[in-house]
């Protein structure tokens, strides 16, 4: 759909929550598996990408600019979500944020997981911040406690 | 043939609006969600309903149940990221009659309408 070669690098935890660059489509996901994907890009990568998906030059002030990077975060963690056999996860509709320095909170326990990645139009960063609800004994705690 | 588009994303519909003019359809209908489709679907009276599953004020699965409530025979085909076995067979269940996963390619989505369309008229 989209006729973008993507090349990954190595995956690595980031110690602070701020966002890769200014640019960010965020997803929550919830269910067996509790947390967000974020897509998030440079301004000029975004401009290319988007380019590319809607066919149009759309300006990054435009409200179709953040709905094409919403859907694009979208398939994102939808792909990701097809990848847990064994865990019922629902996604939320997605969020734009545009603006730098911005950060998304998460759980002190759960890190953040960033994949760079390489494309014809710029770089870009898929950041995973993900708990699995079935296995972690911080969450059950966590919801032992809110109950109570 | 009459198609609405139900998709809460503006960019996927305009995507799938230029695959089916393409395709040589001009009697496109939009809704931003499963409640917008509901609304028009009395002025409209689609042949073919292109669906998104998660949306907001009434997601795709909602919708196709409470539309097959009093149509059972207009078909419907899911438009959607939800690619898990279990998702489509939910869907299915429902009422829907075919399945584009996102992200698809313009000869996918031909070749579903073609396939949901012939078994239709069967």
């Amino acid at each position: 759909m989209l006729q973008l070669e993507v090349g990954v690098d190595a995956p690595m935890i980031k110690a602070n929550s701020t966002t890769s660059f200014d640019v960010t489509g965020i997803i929550g996901m919830s269910g067996d598996v509790v947390g967000s994907v974020v897509l998030s890009l440079p301004g000029s990568t975004a401009q290319g990408v988007v380019e590319r998906f809607t066919g149009s030059d759309v300006s990054v002030e435009s409200d179709d600019f953040a709905d094409a990077i919403g859907e694009l975060v979208n398939m994102i963690a939808g792909g990701a979500k097809a990848m847990f056999a064994d865990r019922s996860v629902s996604i939320s509709c997605p969020s734009v944020v545009l603006g730098q320095n911005h950060r998304i909170a998460s759980p002190k326990h759960v890190p953040c997981v960033v994949i760079p990645c390489r494309t014809d139009c710029g770089e870009l960063a898929i950041e995973v911040m993900i708990d699995d609800c079935k296995s972690s004994p911080q969450t059950s705690n966590a919801a032992a406690s809110a109950q109570a | 043939m009459k198609i609405l588009l139900v998709d809460d994303s503006k960019t996927m519909r305009n995507i799938q609006r230029s695959i089916l003019t393409q395709l040589g359809h001009s009697e496109l209908e939009e809704a931003c969600d499963g409640q917008d489709a509901m609304d028009k679907l009395g002025d409209f009276e689609p042949d073919l309903i292109l669906l998104d599953w998660n949306m907001p004020n009434m997601d795709g699965l909602a919708f196709v149940k409470e539309f097959r409530k009093g149509n059972a025979s207009t078909p419907v085909i899911m438009v959607t990221t939800e690619s898990e076995r279990s998702r489509v067979v939910e869907a299915i269940k429902a009422g829907v009659n075919n399945y584009v996963v996102k992200p698809f390619t313009p000869d996918v989505l031909s070749q579903r309408i073609s396939e949901t369309v012939g078994n239709a008229a069967a």
